[in-house]
C-alpha cells in the first residue's frame, strides 16, 4: 500500500529522515517507535504532503504523494491538535469533515454513535466548542473525525498520548477492529512501548531518522524493544 | 533582568518567519514611519508663522493651547485603533523566578518608548524652539514641553485601560467612540468647556511649575491602575486561561444552495460569526458605511470627482480589504488539515470569493442613499463596487499566497492584538490608490462619464476572466504550500 522510494529529508545540512525502502502491505497496522526527535513526525509529514522531500518520494497505493493528490479521498489522519477548527462544536467538525469526505449527514450520525462509548458522554451534545475541551478530549474528536468515509489508510500521530486508561483500552480496541479484515492500513507512533507491541502487526524502530530495527510483532517483541531503548540509557 | 526581557523581544521579532518574509514590508513601514516624523517635524516649524499669518492679532501660544483638547482626544482614539499593549509572550514566563511585578513593569515601561509618544514632540520641539526666539519666557516654555510629556504619557495609559474595557465587549470600539464623541458634544454645545479648561490647565501649569505634581499624581494612578488590571490578569486562570462559551448554532441550510462551496461557505460564515477578532470587524463595517458622511456633506469635496471614487472603493469594499487581507490566515491554525483532505484550492478560495461579492454588493446597496448629495455618487460608488468585485477581490486573494503569519483565533481577547495595527491599513492603499488614480487620470483629461466607464470595463474585465484569474490564484497557492504550513506552524 505504501511504499518509500529513496526518501529523505534534509534541512540546510542536517538530514533528519533517510528511509531507502520502506514498503507497507495493505492491511497491517504499523507502528513506529523512537526517541524524540527520531523522525516519526517528519515521516508522517512527508506522507501527507505538508512537508517536501528532499530526495525520493513515497507512493501511496501506487500515487506519488508529493506529485498527485489523488491519494487524498482515501487517506485520513490526526496529528495533533493543530488539525481541529477551535470554533466548531465537535458535531460540526464531525459534518465538515463528513462534507470534504463526501458523506451525508446520516452517514455521519451513524458512525459517531458507534463510539458514544468512546466519548464517554463528554463531548456529544455539549454545546461546547473544540477550543474549550481538554486535551485529551480534543484527541478523541480528532482521532474519530479520522475516521469518517472509510478511508483505507489511517495515520495516527501519538494518538495514545494525553489519553485516560479507559480511553486508551477503547482505542486500542479500536484499531484492532480495523485492521482485523486487513482492509485498512493503520500508521501509529508512540512513545508506548507497550500499546504498541498490543495492537501493531509490525514496529519499526527510527533512530536519527535512520530505521535501526524492523520487527514483526510476537510474544518476545516488547522485550526486544525493552532492551533495545535501555541500552541507550547505559552507554 | 531588563536584559533578558529586551534580548527575549529582540530574538521573537527578528527570529520569526513575518520579518524574514517581509523584509519588504518592514522596510516600507520604516520609511512610512520616517514621512509621518518628517511632516509632523515641518508642521512643528510651520505652526507659529502659521498661526501668525492666518491670526494676527492673537498670540499663537495661546492658540495652540486652545487646540489641545481636539489633540487629546484625536490622539486617544487613533491610539486606540493603532496602538497596542506590548503583551510578551508572558505565559512561559510565569512559571520562571521572575516576579510578576517585574514582568508587569516591564511591559509597562516598554509601552512608554512606544513611536506614538514621540510623535507628538516633532512638533512640540521645533514649535518651543521658535516661542523662545520669539521672545517667550524659557521657563514657562520648559514647563509647558514638560507637561505635554506627562500628559502624552498619560494618554498612553488611559488607552490601555480603554483598550481592556473594550476588549470585554463585542463592539470593542463603541466605548471609545462613546466616550469620545460625549466629551466633543460637551464640549462642542458649551455645557462643559474642555477647550478652556485644558487650556487653562496647562497654561497655569507652565506658568507655575510646581503644579506639575497634579499631572503627574494623576500619571502615577492610571500607571497604578494599569498595573493592578494587568497583575490581575497575568493568571492562567483568568486573561490566560480560556472560559467556556455556550454554542450558538444555526444550520445554515441556504449555504446549500452555493453547491460545492457550501462546506467553506458555512465554515467561513461561523468563523466570523464565533470569534470575537472577526466579530468586532464586522460590527466596524457600520463605520465603513457611514464614512461617506464626513465628505458628501461638506461643500469643500464638492466638486473633487476624483474623491468620490476614493470613498467609493472604502465603502463597498470595506468588509473586503479587512477580511481579504488575512485569507488563508484566518485558517492558519488549522491549514495543516485542510492540506492533508481531499479539497481543491479553487473550492476554498471560491468560498472566500462569494463572501466577499456578497458584502461589496451589500455596502453598495447600503450606501446608495448617498444619491440623496447627487447622482454622481451612486454612479462612482456602483463603478467602484464593480471594480471591486472584478479586481480587488482577485488582488487581494493573490496576495493572500504571500501571507505568513498566523491568526490565533483561540487566543482570549484581552491578549489578541495579532494582525491588527497600523500595517493593516497599509496593505488597503494600493487596492485604494490605484483605481482613485485611474478615475483621476480620466476624469481630468477626458470626462467624469468615460472615467465611471473606464472602472466598469475594468471590473467586468475581472469579472469575465474571473475563472482564468482563479486558477492563477490557486496555482501560486499550491506552489507556495509548503511554505504557507512551516509559517502557519510558527506562534509568532
Amino acid at each position: 500500500m505504501i511504499t518509500t522510494n529513496n526518501l529523505s529529508k534534509r534541512y540546510h545540512t542536517t538530514q533528519v529522515l533517510t528511509i531507502e525502502n520502506l514498503s507497507i502491505p495493505k492491511g497491517q497496522s504499523f507502528g513506529l517507535v523512537g526517541n524524540n526527535g527520531a523522525g516519526k513526525t517528519t515521516f508522517f509529514s512527508l506522507l501527507l504532503d505538508l512537508i517536501k522531500p528532499s530526495t525520493g518520494g513515497i507512493t501511496n497505493n501506487t500515487i506519488l504523494v508529493h506529485k498527485s493528490e489523488a491519494w487524498k479521498p482515501f487517506t485520513s489522519s490526526f496529528i495533533d491538535e493543530n488539525f481541529l477548527i477551535g470554533y466548531l462544536t465537535a458535531e460540526e467538525y464531525f459534518y465538515f469533515i463528513g462534507d470534504l469526505r463526501k458523506q451525508n449527514k446520516a452517514d455521519i450520525d451513524d458512525l459517531i454513535n458507534t463510539f458514544k462509548d468512546f466519548f464517554n458522554d463528554e463531548i456529544l451534545g455539549k454545546k461546547k466548542y473544540l477550543r474549550d475541551l481538554s486535551k485529551g478530549n480534543q484527541k478523541k474528536v480528532g482521532i474519530v473525525a479520522a475516521l469518517i468515509g472509510n478511508p483505507k489508510v489511517i495515520i495516527l500521530d501519538e494518538p495514545f498520548a494525553n489519553l485516560d486508561p479507559t480511553t486508551q483500552i477503547r482505542l486500542k480496541q479500536i484499531i484492532k477492529t480495523l485492521t482485523k479484515q486487513q482492509d485498512t492500513t493503520v500508521l501509529i507512533s508512540s512513545h508506548d512501548l507497550t500499546h504498541v507491541t498490543d495492537v501493531c502487526e509490525r514496529i519499526v524502530v527510527l533512530e536519527k531518522g535512520n530505521i535501526v530495527k524492523d520487527l514483526i510483532t510476537n510474544a518476545e517483541t516488547l522485550k526486544d524493544l525493552e532492551n533495545h531503548f535501555s541500552k541507550q540509557v547505559i552507554i | 533582568m531588563i536584559k533578558e526581557f529586551i534580548s527575549l523581544e529582540w530574538k521573537q521579532h527578528f527570529r520569526s518567519s513575518y520579518w524574514q518574509k517581509n523584509l519588504a514590508l518592514n522596510i516600507f513601514l520604516m520609511f512610512f514611519a520616517l514621512w509621518i516624523s518628517l511632516s509632523f517635524l515641518g508642521l512643528g516649524v510651520g505652526l507659529y508663522p502659521l498661526l501668525k499669518n492666518l491670526y494676527p492679532e492673537q498670540d499663537p501660544f495661546i492658540l495652540v493651547n486652545g487646540y489641545l483638547f481636539y489633540w487629546l482626544i484625536g490622539d486617544l482614539m487613533l491610539r486606540f485603533f493603532l496602538q497596542k499593549l506590548p503583551v510578551m509572550s508572558v505565559k512561559p514566563l510565569l512559571i520562571l523566578p521572575i516576579k510578576r511585578n517585574v514582568i508587569i513593569h516591564y511591559v509597562l515601561g516598554k509601552s512608554s518608548l512606544s513611536f506614538f509618544n514621540f510623535l507628538p514632540f516633532f512638533i512640540i520641539i521645533p514649535f518651543s524652539v521658535i516661542l523662545v526666539n520669539n521672545g517667550y519666557n524659557v521657563s514657562t516654555v520648559l514647563s509647558w514641553d514638560l507637561t505635554l510629556l506627562v500628559t502624552v504619557w498619560m494618554l498612553n495609559f488611559v488607552n490601555f485601560i480603554i483598550e481592556n474595557l473594550s476588549a470585554k465587549t463585542t463592539a470593542s470600539f463603541l466605548p471609545i467612540a462613546s466616550l469620545v464623541g460625549a466629551l466633543y458634544l460637551l464640549n462642542s454645545f458649551n455645557i462643559i468647556s474642555f477647550t478652556d479648561i485644558i487650556s487653562q490647565g496647562i497654561l497655569h501649569i507652565s506658568n507655575h511649575l510646581a503644579l506639575i505634581i497634579m499631572p503627574l499624581l494623576i500619571l502615577s494612578i492610571l500607571y497604578y491602575c494599569n498595573f493592578r488590571i494587568l497583575k490581575n490578569n497575568l493568571f492562567l486562570d483568568s486573561t490566560l486561561k480560556s472560559k467556556v462559551q455556550e454554542v450558538n448554532a444555526s444550520s445554515l441550510e441556504w449555504t446549500k444552495r452555493f453547491g460545492d462551496i457550501a462546506p467553506f461557505l458555512q465554515l467561513d460564515l461561523k468563523l466570523i460569526w464565533r470569534n470575537k477578532r472577526t466579530k468586532s470587524m464586522v460590527m466596524l463595517l457600520v463605520f465603513g458605511v457611514l464614512y461617506g458622511l464626513i465628505f458628501y456633506p461638506n461643500p469643500a469635496y464638492k466638486d473633487l470627482e476624483y474623491f468620490y471614487s476614493f470613498i467609493g472603493v472604502f465603502s463597498t469594499g470595506f468588509f473586503l480589504i479587512n477580511f481579504g487581507q488575512f485569507i488563508p490566515a484566518w485558517d492558519s491554525s488549522y491549514y495543516k488539515m485542510l492540506m492533508s483532505q481531499n479539497i481543491k484550492y479553487t473550492q476554498y478560495l471560491k468560498s472566500k470569493h462569494t463572501l466577499m461579492v456578497i458584502s461589496v454588493v451589500v455596502l453598495f446597496l447600503l450606501t446608495s442613499p448617498y444619491v440623496y448629495f447627487g447622482w454622481k455618487i451612486l454612479l462612482v460608488n456602483f463603478a467602484c463596487a464593480i471594480y471591486n468585485i472584478g479586481v480587488n477581490t482577485h488582488i487581494i486573494m493573490y496576495g493572500g499566497a504571500f501571507n505568513r503569519k498566523k491568526i490565533n483565533l483561540d487566543k482570549r481577547a484581552a491578549f489578541n492584538y495579532q494582525g491588527t495595527g497600523a500595517v493593516q491599513w497599509l496593505i488597503g492603499i494600493p487596492l485604494m490608490a490605484f483605481p482613485m488614480l485611474i478615475f483621476g487620470f480620466t476624469n481630468w483629461f477626458i470626462n467624469f462619464e468615460v472615467a465611471v466607464a473606464v472602472l466598469i470595463v475594468l471590473g467586468v474585465l475581472g469579472i469575465v476572466l474571473h475563472e482564468k484569474l482563479m486558477h492563477i490564484i490557486s496555482h501560486k497557492y499550491k506552489s507556495y504550500k509548503y511554505k504557507m504550513i512551516s509559517a502557519f506552524s510558527q506562534e509568532h
